[in-house]
């Protein structure tokens, strides 16, 4: 066995311990320890995902002495370890970008508990992309929610905490769900490992042996990974969650623990249910109509919101309607797509995030648009970032929105059933995406009459704006240069099934 | 569909008091009682894997006077997903009870809609 192959266990393992290590440490120490940490599984992903690409085949790693019906397992293909690297990226960026941030609005007793919560979320978003043992990774769900609801209220005003709770009802109703989901599918198969499992439910589908269980157990899983996700009738908690927390966790949580469910739910779908039966369950069609309706009224509830966050937030709601349309388009395509704009949306959303606490801060810390007007005067840097976000948002090209939503099309186009509304919806939220976000870069790219000439220094702020550039590089780069990395999902997609 | 529904009574019970607790966890307003709500959800499916792990007139796979033969045993893979799920669930009951007493300090009421009017109130 090729010693790369230890990989994927020395990431969760790494980031795991050091989660641990950060408890007695002190708050620089457990600083240093988490960025050291992020880059060394960054960098372990990377000679990973180059492995596995001249090898070309994914592979199962055994954990523990028990081989394949009982033990669990780990496994690895192109797409596991490309979402890894990625993930890492994306961690590394918030936390450098919002590190100025979580200085000021975190107390200074509480700030290595929030590298422990944060190392403690990434090994478990590891765990869930990596696990092949599907018990496992309802487990890791559940440490996920734990540490994304402690992110959430790290800064302790009422709103987080209020907001916090809020996302724990909703969360705890959706690993409910997934939970029974589980249960059931395990009755029916008797087997937790995923590949153990897909040959069963193969059976039973031709069969036709217990189908409304199935039915049952499709719906429960579906639904209750789109609840954790905030597809868009369960998104109720999401802006005041990403609104009020530090700007950190805002970033992480939308552009990393949502997409981390929405990966196990398409990991799921290829590899415990399998793409064929849940194809003919139907419940393709309503998460594609959840998705379509998520990508209007998220954008028109943005369109509303009088508060910079909040509208980013609201955001969010209409791209995870996008990617749940992608899913419910029903094709190896459309899929392909869904998981591009996982990554294209989390590179834009956590630089919109990120930007705009630099807008706010030159704006005396107020988030709504009047108090925001030249805001991209006063500071340069994010107002550039700022924009870059938003074009790619709203799908200019050389950005990666474009891409994104060039697949989008082109999946669309080859459904014929569900051409027609994917097309028009697509269209609409394009238009929508575009009035929300020309209107907020037009506010503050509008001079104020009294200009009283603070600029902010380059000195001040080296860090935040070196982040920044890195992520409109990361943004470009996904516009650019969208060919391999399109192969690599289809590649990695194909390895799923 | 009755016989079934009769023999199989243990995972009918567990299914109505899953839906009790989803409910409860869902629409009461009272935190207190969406924690409660949230434990009974819980425990219905622990019920509910317990129930399909236990076979009639078999016993717990404790080897005592040497083993005996598959048949003589319950399954025990499902108490051991029961046993890690009830972690779990203590974990988060705890974590959300943590949440509970900080708001009922800061805003002293357990109404979580009470405390949402509130905090526009203060127009934070």
């Amino acid at each position: 066995m090729d010693f790369v192959r230890n990989f994927p266990f020395f990431s969760i393992m790494i980031s795991m311990f050091s989660g641990i290590a950060s408890s007695v440490l002190s708050e620089k120490a457990a600083k240093w320890l988490n960025r050291a940490a992020i880059m060394v599984i960054g960098v372990l992903s990377l000679v990973l995902l180059l492995y596995l690409r001249t090898e070309g085949e994914s592979y199962t790693y055994m954990m523990g002495h028990f081989p394949a019906p009982w033990g669990n397992e780990i496994r690895a293909g192109v797409l596991e370890a490309g979402m890894a690297l990625f993930f890492c990226v994306i961690m590394l960026l918030s936390m450098l970008g919002g590190s100025a941030k979580l200085q000021v609005e975190v107390a200074e007793e509480k700030q290595n508990l929030y590298y422990i919560l944060v190392n403690l979320l990434l090994s478990s978003l590891l765990a869930l992309v990596y696990t092949n043992d599907i018990f496992t990774a309802y487990v890791f769900v559940e440490i996920n929610t734990i540490t994304a609801c402690g992110l959430i209220m790290i800064r302790e005003t009422g709103r987080a905490i209020e907001a916090s709770v809020r996302y724990m009802i909703m969360s705890l109703l959706g690993s409910g769900m997934l939970l029974l989901g589980i249960c059931i599918l395990y009755d029916l198969t008797g087997h937790l490992l995923m590949s153990n499992m897909k040959e069963q439910v193969a059976l039973l589908a031709a069969s036709g042996e217990y189908r409304i269980p199935l039915l049952v157990t499709i719906a429960l899983i579906s639904v209750g990974l789109s609840i954790k996700s905030a597809l868009f009738p369960f998104h109720a908690w999401l802006p005041d969650a990403y609104g009020y927390s530090t700007v950190s966790s805002a970033a992480i949580l939308s552009s990393l623990v949502s997409k981390g469910y929405i990966f196990l739910l398409i990991k799921i779908i290829y590899r415990v249910i399998g793409f064929d039966v849940f194809h003919a369950s139907k419940i393709l069609n309503v998460l594609f109509v959840f998705g379509l309706m998520g990508m209007i009224f998220g954008s028109l509830s943005a369109i509303e919101e009088n508060d910079i966050n909040r509208m980013i937030a609201f955001s969010s709601v209409a791209q995870i309607g996008y990617i749940f349309m992608g899913i419910g388009l029903g094709t190896q395509i459309a899929m392909t797509a869904s998981v591009f704009h996982i990554l294209s949306h989390a590179a834009t959303k956590s630089l919109l995030f990120i930007s705009s606490t630099g807008l706010t801060d030159v704006s005396d810390d107020s988030r709504r648009f009047i108090d925001l007007t030249g805001a991209g005067y006063r500071h340069p840097w994010a107002g550039a970032a700022f924009s870059v976000g938003s074009l790619s948002m709203v799908g200019v090209p050389l950005f990666s929105g474009f891409i994104s939503k060039l697949l989008f099309a082109q999946a669309a186009v080859q459904n014929t059933g569900k051409m027609l509304p994917a097309l028009i919806v697509l269209s609409i939220s394009t238009i929508l995406n575009a009035i929300y976000f020309m209107k907020t870069v037009i506010r503050i790219y509008t001079p104020l009459e009294t200009e009283e000439g603070s600029k902010v220094r380059f000195k001040d702020m080296r860090l935040f704006v070196v982040t920044l550039f890195l992520f409109i590089l990361l943004n470009v780069l996904l516009g650019v240069t969208s060919k391999p990395i399109v192969e690599m999902i289809e590649q990695g997609l194909s390895m799923f099934a | 569909m009755g016989a079934n529904l009769l023999v199989n009574y243990g995972e009918a019970v567990a299914m109505i008091l899953f839906v009790i607790g989803f409910a409860n966890l869902l629409l009461h307003k009272n935190l207190i009682k969406k924690i409660i709500g949230l434990n009974i959800m819980d425990s219905a499916i622990y019920l509910f894997l317990a129930e399909k792990g236990y076979i009639e007139g078999r016993v717990v796979p404790i080897v005592v006077d040497g083993v005996q033969e598959v048949e003589a045993y319950i399954n025990p893979i499902p108490s051991g997903l029961v046993l890690t799920g009830i972690v779990v669930s203590v974990s988060v009951s705890a974590l959300m009870l943590s949440l509970t007493i900080r708001l009922y300090r800061r805003y002293h009421t357990l109404d979580l809609d009470e405390i949402s009017t509130m905090l526009k109130k203060e127009g934070l």
